[in-house]
């Protein structure tokens, strides 16, 4: 289909919808944000959408925990119509704080089945990060999943992070082992030259570098950093250092795998 | 109702980063006998919910089962062989709870019935022996701020219950206070007993109008006249007549700031200054369809005391001077300026009554790293000074960028509009605030304004911004304003200032009862503001609103009689002429005086190299990297940022001003830097004002503004203006304001000045600030595409610099490091700066510029070490190179000169011809080049090598001091 649709959802507290929606647009869908409170009214307009974006902020001030109140949100009233939108081949991208919401959702990893929301079954989180304080800074990230739809293999990508709870951890090593042997670590953080590393590389101490997850079926993606923060190339630092500005800067990749994957697929 | 206790613990094995953060404050207190901390959150909720229930909001809600344990109830002291003390830290009855809102509306989704209350506290186990004067000293320093928090220790003797939630309800008494035949004696203790910082004609000029009417005013009454005409609110002293004695001279002022720096704008009369000085924030254009607003505030006195809620509410109180500009900006970059004492200050040095200067410094970057951050603004610019006579006095300056279409920048409330209050509840936080603000602090002051303090909470002012932007465009009110200091009595009054207006204070919506109508009506209780609204849109505007959660309710409407006229319950508490409330405040003739010091040039040996002092002006606190706060800041929100904060090859080389890109549709940018020098001051206030706007103007320049296009603003803090020599300095800053906006060309269009920043210590001596002038410039960029950055690009290009040196070590970093004033303070010559500064921009936007640095603090040689180490190549140079003046011929004036209106460029070989004819008939040199090599070289003639140090060391040196 030519026609992509995608929903950026609004809450209180959230603050990259704008952005998120104007890369969204450059990519060639047809983006529109919306208040949760209109889709908890008419669950039914997701039907509408292909794509779903859980954009970054601080929903509801990120009280408790980052994400949690929003993702309590969610479960309590859209579950059903979120499972459905996934198990429909559609695609949900969380970047940040949407991120966090997909985790505390058990959207991703989706170990409990894809789409499968819940509030407490969960094996994975993300929490603090080691430093204890937000950061904005610019990382390397290396795609770790072949299956996920926004990822585009073998390609390394520069974004910015700015976040203060953005450090994964499971509940045990098998979990771990689990997430990595099904594919579900969709990118890490990696150096300049491709490698693993301590702090800054690693910027919150996430296990095993993760910084993004997907769910068994790939179209589901959380991650940490900010795609939509770097499409044009006068958004990355070293714009004025870099020879070849041609076309859209690395964050555009996620965006325009997606479009993509809809036309294709619908 | 049953009280449900939830405590929320890290899990064995996952860190507790707040236990951490709190072991090493204690280290810092050279406590040893604590060994570790753990860190728990504690939530209170009065609900009518089961046992069962209880265990599912602990379990789904309050807590994550991957990393977190809970407990429901009070868990004693931990099990172990180790002592274990126990400190909960609770917010005081009546103060905002931020959490609050968001678990109650979670509760609510969960289906959890009736909940009377929501309280958050923070618990701590010390593990170690500690002594009882210990754990007070650790409750007090680190963990607790008596202003807003109750510290209980659980088990111990004397353990107290938390605060109650819970407050009295209030008993409407109409209270009179009677003036008229009192003494003046007797009318200064009214005003000193109630804070109304009221002097005695003011006084006078309130008793001689209640005389008149041959009644006595209300309490709402006096209150609303101190708050209105508070020096926070109507800056009586920049507006009063002044007598100068300049060196024996005198001049006359009948309106200072008005024969000073709103006379440069009239006198320069931009055709794209759209509204200037007359609302919340200036406006001058940006393209066809939008403009730009621009306010810079103090919040000083309250982060002196509350450094976290302090600065909170200074970034959230600025971000809605745009909001309530015109009819309403959206909100597009921060930016904030702080002054603190050193931070390594000695504690037994820090007087009585005030915060240690790292702990202010801490909990003003939190705060507003946490309320920036969650508004979804960038702060995309700042700066940090150090020096210690801001001990008790910190400075914290926050600035906001909006956004706003060209046809709505002004206001039209009218009669029959009906008064609406949107976003946040009225509490008790902030009662007298703006008349708090305007006086001297002393070291009481902690205890008696702890109610000036207010707590923020973004996401009530974010929600409110998003409903706002949706009414504004679907043109559903006709005017808008911020409650700021003076809540709802400025709002209201400002607004109806030409019409009248009438407001029921008891449909006031507040956060807990008990609140008597005039505290209703001076709070400055956060995240409000007030619009005029037409009946016939009530309808619709209400319904965006509700959609999103917000609250508004309509208190009252616009009358048409120029009353304002209060009622509680329908009785009549208070009612004033808006002439008499507005424009009765007397004018004051002050007396000012400024004598030019008599200062002398030490006379310091000339050295073999400078490597040592290079280090040393690297290592200072103003000059070092501010790493630390920047990366705590989202400067990238939004998606506009062009020239951030950290660019280079390792993204930490500081740039010189920032640039965002506001709008998808298109390449044009807006620019943003800021310029300040007390040392400067020291030596002579003038020529420190005129250095700040050139190095505001020179910053934006550096990186791609057109000159032409630059807008500036003035923020003054100072000391006590009724001594003459006090005023004296401000006058001269202000003829430079003056001076220097004509002769860039480039309007003042917003200011404010926050007065009386002296402290009296407990033994009667008294601390003022330096004389501090904040110049903070906005530009256009009309392409984006052409900005540069402040890095070395390549090996090979050419460096140059521009303008001239000067025998200028006056005030220097180099005489700071190395104890020494000096008497030579940097003097702009206005016509000369203003002209380079055209050609700088001409080069860089025809492309001949590969970088491009201003020299500031440290002069040359720390311009260069900066470019060098942010674009990891070295720079050879040789100061023969150097175009300096006659006088100007030690080795250390021409290294570290701070001689103002000077730029270093990096050029393409290939482009030097082109380069050169720009820069005809302007002081320009050859002073080295970009190399390989990873060193900062600098010679003085070919036998001679004056700096010779490796970049990394130079980046070390610079980077150490902030990493915290």
């Amino acid at each position: 289909m030519d026609n992509v649709k995608a929903i950026v959802l609004r809450a209180a507290g959230i603050n990259c919808d704008m952005e998120t929606e104007h890369a969204l647009r450059l990519a060639g869908a047809q983006a529109e944000r919306i208040h949760i409170n209109r889709v908890i009214d008419n669950p039914a307009m997701l039907d509408n959408y292909q794509i779903m974006v859980f954009p970054g902020g601080f929903s509801y001030g990120d009280d408790v925990a980052a994400g949690k109140i929003l993702a309590n949100q969610v479960v309590r009233h859209l579950s059903d119509i979120l499972h459905k939108f996934i198990e429909d081949g559609k695609l949900v991208l969380g970047i940040c704080n949407g991120f966090q919401v997909m985790i505390k959702t058990g959207i991703v990893p989706g170990l409990n089945g894809a789409g499968a929301l819940s509030l407490t079954e969960h094996v994975v989180t993300l929490t603090n990060n080691d430093s204890g304080k937000f950061e904005d800074r610019w990382v390397y990230l290396l795609p770790g999943a072949e299956r996920c739809v926004f990822v585009e293999p073998g390609k390394r990508i520069y974004l910015p992070i700015a976040h203060g709870e953005g450090k994964i951890v499971t509940n045990n090593e098998d979990t771990l082992n689990r997430m990595k042997q099904q594919g579900l670590v969709a990118f890490r953080y990696v150096d300049a030259d491709g490698n693993e590393g301590g702090f800054p590389v690693n910027p919150n101490g996430s296990q095993d570098s993760i910084a993004a997850l997907t769910d068994l079926t790939g179209r589901a993606m959380g991650m940490m950093p900010h795609p939509e923060r770097c499409v044009r190339w006068t958004q990355h630092p070293h714009w004025t250092r870099l020879k070849n500005r041609e076309g859209f800067a690395d964050g555009m990749t996620i965006f325009a795998n997606a479009v993509n994957y809809v036309k294709e697929n619908f | 109702m049953k009280q449900w206790r939830f405590e929320i613990s890290s899990k064995q094995g996952f860190p507790d980063v707040g236990g951490r953060d709190v072991l090493e404050d204690i280290r810092q207190l050279n406590i040893d006998s604590v060994e570790d901390v753990v860190s728990e959150k504690v939530y209170l909720i009065e609900a009518d919910f089961d046992r069962a229930f209880a265990e599912r909001v602990a379990g789904e809600l309050l807590s994550d089962s991957v990393c977190q344990d809970w407990h429901i109830g009070k868990s004693g002291v931990p099990a172990g062989p180790m002592a274990a003390t126990l400190i909960e830290v609770h917010l005081k009855s009546g103060v905002t709870d931020p959490a609050a809102e968001s678990v109650r509306a979670a509760l609510s989704d969960m289906g959890a019935g009736k909940v009377d209350s929501v309280r958050t506290a923070r618990k701590y186990v010390l593990l170690g022996t500690v002594s009882d004067a210990e754990r007070e000293t650790i409750a007090r320093r680190i963990l607790a701020n008596d202003c807003i928090e109750d510290v209980i220790y659980p088990g111990a003797p004397g353990d107290a219950d938390p605060p109650s939630p819970h407050v009295e309800p209030y008993q409407m008494k109409l209270t009179e206070i009677p003036i008229c035949g009192l003494s003046d004696a007797q009318l200064m203790q009214i005003s000193k007993e109630k804070d109304m910082f009221l002097n005695l004609k003011e006084m006078q000029t309130i008793q001689a109008y209640y005389c008149d009417l041959d009644r006595e005013p209300t309490d709402v009454e006096l209150e609303t006249l101190a708050q209105t005409w508070s020096e926070h609110c109507v800056h009586k002293t920049l507006k009063s007549s002044v007598d100068m004695e300049l060196d024996g001279k005198k001049i006359h002022f009948d309106n200072l700031i008005k024969e000073t720096i709103f006379r440069a704008t009239k006198d320069l009369n931009k055709n794209w200054c759209i509204s200037v000085f007359a609302d919340n924030a200036g406006v001058i254009e940006f393209d066809d369809e939008h403009a730009v607003c621009f306010k810079v505030e103090t919040h000083n006195h309250p982060s002196a005391l509350d450094p976290y809620g302090g600065a909170a509410t200074g970034i959230g109180g600025v971000i809605r001077d745009p909001m309530g500009t015109g009819m309403g900006a959206m909100p597009v970059a921060n930016t904030d300026i702080f002054c603190f004492a050193r931070p390594d200050m000695k504690l037994e040095d820090v007087p009585k009554g005030v915060l240690h200067p790292r702990r202010i410094m801490k909990g003003v970057v939190a705060g507003v790293r946490d309320y920036g951050n969650r508004m979804g603004i960038p702060t995309v610019n700042g700066a940090l000074y150090f020096d210690d006579r801001y001990l008790s006095n910190p400075l914290v300056f926050c600035g906001n960028v909006g956004l706003i279409p060209r046809q709505k920048c002004f206001k039209n409330p009218q009669a029959g509009n009906l008064v609406i209050v949107v976003g946040g509840r009225t509490g008790r936080d902030g009662i007298h605030g703006a008349t708090f603000s305007s006086g001297e602090m002393t070291h009481e002051h902690e205890t008696i304004f702890s109610h000036a303090v207010q707590i923020g909470n973004a996401i009530t002012e974010k929600k409110m911004l998003d409903t706002l932007l949706q009414a504004r465009d679907a043109n559903l009110y006709e005017a808008i304003t911020d409650c700021g200091a003076g809540g709802l009595s400025s709002a209201v009054g400002e607004m109806g200032e030409k019409l009248g207006a009438e407001v029921d204070l008891e449909k006031v919506p507040l956060k807990y009862a008990g609140l008597s109508y005039t505290e209703i009506w001076i709070s400055e209780a956060q995240e409000r503001m007030v619009i005029a609204v037409k009946p016939e849109n009530l309808d619709a505007i209400m319904a965006i609103f509700n959609a999103e959660n917000v609250e508004a309710t309509v208190i009252g409407q616009f009358t048409g009689d120029k009353k304002l006229t209060l009622r509680y319950n329908g009785t009549q508490v208070g009612q004033l002429e808006m002439d008499f409330l507005h424009e009765g405040i007397c004018k004051y003739d002050r007396k000012a005086k400024w004598e030019t010091k008599k200062l002398s040039e030490p006379v310091l040996p000339e050295k073999d190299n400078y490597n040592d002092d290079l280090h040393k002006i690297l290592s200072s606190y103003n000059v070092a990297s501010k790493e630390w706060v920047i990366r705590q800041y989202d400067h990238e929100v939004q998606g506009g940022s062009v020239i951030k904060p950290l660019m280079g090859t390792d993204n930490d080389g500081p740039m010189d001003a920032a640039v965002i890109r506001p709008k998808y549709e298109h390449d044009k940018g807006v620019s943003l830097s800021c310029g300040m020098n007390p040392c400067y001051g020291d030596i002579d206030p003038y020529w420190m004002a005129l250095a700040g706007i050139d190095e505001a103007i020179r910053n934006l320049v550096c990186v791609g503004t057109n000159p032409e296009r630059i807008a500036l603003l003035d923020n003054y803090c100072w000391g006590d203006c009724t001594r003459p020599e006090m005023l004296g300095a401000l006058v001269r800053a202000s003829q430079a304001c003056y001076d220097g906006a004509m002769g860039f060309g480039a309007p003042f269009i917003s200011g404010k000045d926050s007065l009386n920043n002296e402290f009296v210590c407990d033994d009667g001596t008294r601390i003022a600030i330096p004389y501090t002038l904040l110049i903070s410039a906005i530009g256009l960029v009309d392409d984006i595409n052409t900005c540069v950055t402040m890095d070395a690009k390549q090996p090979g290009n050419l460096i140059f610099a521009v303008g001239l040196t000067k025998n200028e070590l006056g005030g220097s970093h180099f005489y700071k490091v190395n104890g020494e004033l000096g008497a030579n303070v940097p003097k702009t010559d206005v016509k000369s700066a203003a002209q380079t500064a055209k050609r700088i921009h001409k080069a860089i936007i025809t492309g001949l510029v590969r970088s491009c640095h201003d020299c500031s603090e440290g002069g040359l040689a720390v311009a260069l070490a900066e470019m060098a180490f942010a674009g990891g190549y070295g720079i050879e140079a040789d100061l023969r190179g150097l175009p300096a003046s006659d006088d100007c011929m030690k080795t250390d004036s021409l290294l570290f000169s701070e001689s103002n209106s000077r730029y270093l460029v990096e050029v393409d070989p290939p482009n030097y011809d082109a380069f050169a004819r720009l820069m005809l008939n302007i002081p320009f040199g050859q002073v080295g080049e970009v190399i390989k090599d990873k060193k900062l070289l600098i010679h003085n003639g070919i036998q001679k090598t004056v700096i010779d140090v490796e970049l990394n060391a130079l980046k070390a040196a610079w980077q150490k001091p902030l990493a915290w």
